[in-house]
Order: C-alpha cells, then structure tokens, then sequence
C-alpha cells in the first residue's frame, strides 16, 4: 500500500531518515531547515529513537559522530553558516569512516547572508569543506520526492562504505511542497553486520575508533585506503539525468532547483529552433565527469546555471576539457535565475 | 620486620621519576647509576629484607614499574 | 601467591609516552583499577580527548574512541543515548575541558547525561609545548604567558566544577589531588563515586583531579608534587563540590 501526502522537502526528508532506520538526530534550530529539526523532534520520539537539541551546530555533528560509532544510523541537519561549523566533525568522521547523513539546506552567503535558497555551498561540500584528503558523498535533490528517495538511500550508501553522506538541498527544495508518495511498509536497506562499532570488548578483543596514525608510514597508508575507497565510490555511485540531449547543439548543467528551471527551458528553446538538452548531475561528488566529457568532442556548448557565482562550472570544464565550450550563467545571494534571463543568455552567446 | 612480600622494579618500565623514593617510609629505594635501554636511570630497591610491602611506592609510581608479591 | 599491588586487568602492559612524573599515567591506572574493581571492563566505552591523554587508547584495554578537541562530551552523549546499558566515561585535560570543551561539557551536565568525566587539571597545554590553559595559575610564567598570567590581561583560574555545580542536571563533583598516597587513595575512591553513580542511573558526575607537569612547571617531579599540595590546591580546594 502506498502513503500519498502533500509535504515540504524538509519533512519528506525527515520521513525518510525515519524510514531508512535513523534512530539518533541532533540538530541546532536555523532557518530554511526548521521543519526538519522540528519534525524529528517528534517522530524520533514516537518510534523510541533519540533526538537532542544541541549547544551548537559543533555538538550536533559530534554526537552523531559518538552515535555512529555505536553502528546507530544517525543524521544531523542544518543551513549553510550551521554547516561550517560542522566541518570538523565530518573531518573527523572521514577519518574514521564514520557513516552519517548530514543535510544541508542551503541558504544565501557569504557569513549570515539571508535565509533564501541558494547553491554557495558547492565548493565546501564537494571539495572538502573541512581539512584533510577526503571526501563527501554529495547527493542532490531536484524535488520533494527525491528528497525522500535520496534522503533514505543515503542512509544505506553512507554505512556500506562508512563514509558521511551530505544531503545537498537549499531552501527553496526545502521550504516548498509538493506530493510524496512511498510504500507504507518501506523498510531500512543496506543494514550490515558491523565488526568496527563501540559495543564493550564483551567476549572479543578491544576496538579502537580514531583518526589519529603517528606511526611512520601509518596515515599516509590511512589516506591510500581512503583513496581507494572514493574510487571505489566514484566507480559505483556516480548518478546523473540527462534530458534531449541526443541531437542537442546546447547542454544545460544544473542540479537541484537551477535543474527545475533549466528543464523548462528545454522545451522553450526547442521552440525557438536551439535544439538544447539537459544533464543533471544527481551525485555532485563523485561529480558524473563522463556523462558531459562524451559529448564534448561534439560541436555542443554547455551552459551551466547554477545559484551561485560558478563554483559547479570548473567540474564542467575538467570534463569537457575545452573551456571554448563552457558558459556559466549565475546569480548570487537568493536570487532565482529565471527562464527568460537564462534563454536570453543563450541566445547571446548562440549567435 | 619481614612480612614475606617481594617487591619487583621493572627496569625498563621505571622513567626515573623518583616518585617512589619520595614515599617509600624507610628510604629503601634509590638509583646506583645503572640505565636501563632508553638511557634512564631506574629505581632500585636497595634492601629488600627491610621492605614491609606496604606498597606506597607501587601506588605513587605513574608507570606501573612496581609490582609486589 | 596472590600480587599485593600489580598492573590492572584493564591496563594494557605496554610503556607510556608520559613525560617522568606525569599524574597521566597513575591516573589512567587508576581509572582501571576502578574498572576492575566494578566489574565492567567489557561495558566500557571511554572517550578519549585531544592533548597530552590522546594516546590513552593505546593504555586501555577495552572500547575506546576519539574525540574532536573538546567535544568529548558531545560525542560521549551520543554513544551514551545509543547505549545506556554500557558504561561511558570521558578522560579530558584542562585544555580539552575547561577551554575549547567549555559549552559542550557545561550541556553535557546540563542535559545531566548519565557519563563520568574524569577531568585532569595539570594547568598547562603539555602536548603543545607549555602553553596557557585557562587553569593556569595567576603568576605563573607558561610559553603563552612568558610575563606571568595576569588578571587583568589574561583572565583568572577558571574553576569549572564551582561553576557547573549550579546546574540541577549535574549528580557528583569531587576535586582531588594525586600529590601523596593518600590522596591518591581519595583520588581513587571519587573515581569509584562518579562511576557507581552513573551505574546507579543518577546522572552526571564529574572528578577533577590536580596533577603534576613537571616538564612545563619546570620542576623535578617530586617538587611538582610539593607545588600542588603548597600552591595549587589553595586555588583548587579539594573535596566533594557536589553530590555525597
């Protein structure tokens, strides 16, 4: 039987947390995540699950950080400015391969910008955000829907490779409504046996979690691991959806709310003769390289828009590899490319 | 007074603190300039037959150095 | 023949990096002999913190895990809510605890999560070099306050268990010392306190305990001893702050 409702993606990402097993949330209140925290606070409760109200954004991601060491399938939420703060903490669990879901609903910037959606935040979650080598699984939601459907995967590909998961939302996916639908009886996937997590050294040798390797040699083979795995990652994760563009002169690059508007715009271009398609990639990190670099030996130009003043478009030149090609079209602080500035750009450099 | 105990100074465990010389009531413990690997200066017990056992030093020593039996 | 006094089960039987002197290591045997004694070396998760301690997981011998500095409190209270049936304690130094920690070990009593916190206030950074904590005595010289800690410039001692024993969330607070064998035997017997009390389902306790530095104090261990009993502790009285 299937659940059918009218919901906000914050909400429909807070279900699916719940469904996907997420029995530990902490969480600090700011605006566009607020449904989210709110509506963990209660479910959490109902089905005998922990949820705290941190001191700050730092104390949330630590104690998802200590829930996940006990194998507990944990998640924390929150806005752009609350996301720095917990880039210490997603170092740490990087380093040791701590799964989590952390969402970002991403809201305007530089410093406390304003609370309207935006995509600022794209170097931070998919270039590594805090210090050292390591990597974010990026997942990008483009509807309420796939809020939830990503939102629940998350869970299981975070504890299959014991990695952080980032939920990469901004407000305006976060905020809006649309309907939701999902089985009544959807169960957790991907749960695994765990021989790492703090349980007491109860009939089995001591367990260590730490990301501290002092010993000669010993971070450097640490990192070689990690490396591996994020191939490993890029190899089997990577998502992307591509929309006409099998005879497109023009690809438009987009994800989450920019890929909303720049599906529109397919069709209006079509009418006026510009044959342009559509890629969205799904996974920002493993970021689909391939998906954009086999269309670039074509005469196609790629126009990426993003929320922001180019931050997704220098992945679109490192695969497209001829920067001839690559047109980025932006805007900052809140503000919603529209479909008649975006047409009118391509226009522009059609000509 | 003999009380039967036997107490044990791991050389190579001992970091010389001197610690255990502080406490020790009869003063039984010193350094004879013997090092141990690290090049340390250990504790040594200097009269065994007048130790009591009484574990001052074993409890004061930051090493677990000290064993007594 | 059964041993008068031998290395704790929990123990691992392997040399510290400790400098000569250093309270870390009695304290860290301490801590297992508690443990022992309870009977709960198999629920144990501890936390490790960031400092001279970070490597106490290489001394204990049973679940162990790191920290960020200073969230060892947060990340204790989400192993703690995950697994209330274990036993789950934090190791902090004063750096760890008293300034970079400072929110999260105040909300950890606050919230009175049900952990143990043994608190080690040797008044200086060792692992750093001999820096400035917030504990550090006023006038005394450290290599962040090479004039002497001043009020005026630098802030008084910071007394963390005073301040946290308002917090109605927080069970049990005791200050000891590790200067003498007695008081390492108190020492030992508010360590026992704090974890009966978390295994009495009761709450947050806390023990600070004031240990030497020899290396940043400049002192030979056995004076670094004096100095808690003749100077430190006029700052830092012993006793139970809170709780009985």
């Amino acid at each position: 039987m299937k659940i059918k409702y009218l919901t906000t993606g914050n909400e429909a990402c807070a279900e699916a947390a719940i469904r996907a097993g997420c029995r530990f949330y902490a969480g600090y209140p700011i605006t566009p995540q607020n449904e989210l925290i709110a509506y963990m606070s209660k479910r959490l409760e109902e089905i005998g699950g922990v949820f705290i109200q941190s001191e700050s954004e730092i104390a949330a991601i630590n104690m998802v950080l200590g829930a996940s060491a006990t194998g507990a399938r944990a998640m924390t939420s929150s806005s752009s400015p609350g996301i720095s703060l917990k880039q210490e903490g997603i170092s740490y669990m990087a380093g040791c391969e701590l799964p989590a879901v952390i969402v970002n609903v991403m809201r305007g910037g530089p410093g406390l910008g304003n609370i309207s959606g935006a995509q600022s935040d794209y170097f931070q979650a998919t270039k590594g955000g805090g210090h050292g080598d390591y990597r974010l699984i990026v997942l990008a939601p483009a509807a309420i829907q796939e809020m939830f459907d990503l939102t629940y995967e998350a869970f299981a590909i975070a504890e299959k490779y014991r990695n952080p998961v980032m939920i990469f939302a901004d407000g305006i996916i976060g905020q809006m409504m649309e309907p939701l639908e999902f089985d009544k009886g959807i169960k957790p996937s991907g749960v695994t046996e765990k021989n790492w997590t703090m349980t007491g050294a109860k009939d089995r040798p001591p367990r260590c979690i730490k990301s501290l390797f002092m010993k000669e040699g010993a971070l450097e083979k640490h990192n070689i691991n990690l490396q591996e795995k994020y191939c490993r990652i890029s190899k089997n994760e990577t998502r992307f959806e591509e929309f006409e563009t099998k005879d497109a002169d023009v690809i438009l690059v987009g994800y989450g709310t920019t890929s909303r508007i720049l599906r529109s715009c397919v069709p209006l271009l079509r009418e006026e003769g510009i044959k342009a398609g559509l890629i969205r990639p799904i996974t920002l990190w493993p970021f689909p390289y391939n998906a954009l670099s086999r269309y670039a030996k074509k005469n196609v130009k790629f126009i990426t828009v993003e929320m922001n003043a180019g931050q997704m478009v220098e992945d679109i030149r490192l695969a497209v590899q001829d920067d001839t090609k690559v047109h980025f079209y932006g805007r900052m602080g809140g503000g919603i490319p529209t479909e008649e500035e975006i047409i009118k750009f391509i226009k522009k450099i059609s000509i | 007074m003999k009380t039967g105990t036997k107490t044990r100074i791991d050389a190579e465990r001992c970091k010389g603190c001197e610690l255990c010389i502080s406490v020790c009531p009869k003063k039984l413990l010193g350094k004879k300039g013997k090092v141990n690997k690290r090049g340390i200066q250990y504790i040594i017990l200097k009269d065994a037959d007048n130790c009591t056992g009484c574990a001052l030093c074993a409890m004061i020593c930051p090493d677990c150095a000290i064993e007594i039996k | 023949m059964s041993k008068i006094f031998k290395r704790p089960r929990s123990m691992k039987d392997v040399p510290t990096h400790y400098c000569p002197g250093c309270g870390h290591g009695l304290i860290h045997r301490l801590v297992c002999e508690v443990i022992d004694e309870l009977g709960i070396r198999e629920k144990t998760i501890a936390i490790a913190p960031v400092g001279c301690a970070v490597f106490a997981y290489d001394y204990w011998d049973f679940d162990t895990m790191e920290a960020p500095h200073g969230r060892t409190p947060a990340v204790a209270t989400g192993v703690k809510r995950m697994l209330p049936d274990k036993f789950v304690f934090t190791y902090q130094g004063d750096g760890d605890l008293a300034a970079i920690g400072t929110a999260e070990i105040i909300h950890a009593g606050n919230r009175g999560e049900k952990i143990s916190v043994i608190f080690v206030n040797n008044g200086v950074y060792g692992m750093t070099g001999g820096q400035m904590a917030p504990t550090t005595l006023l006038g005394q010289v450290t290599a962040t306050s090479q004039f002497k800690r001043r009020a005026d410039k630098e802030g008084y001692p910071i007394k963390i268990l005073e301040m946290m024993s308002y917090l109605p969330g927080v069970v049990y607070l005791e200050r000891t010392s590790i200067f003498s064998p007695k008081e390492i035997i108190k020492t030992k017997e508010a360590i026992r306190r704090s974890f009966q009390t978390q295994l009495d389902g009761k709450g947050f306790s806390m023990v600070e305990v004031i240990s030497p530095c020899p290396t940043y104090w400049a002192l030979s261990p056995i004076d670094a001893m004096k100095r808690i009993e003749k100077e430190v502790i006029k700052e830092y009285p012993l006793g139970v702050i809170k709780g009985n």
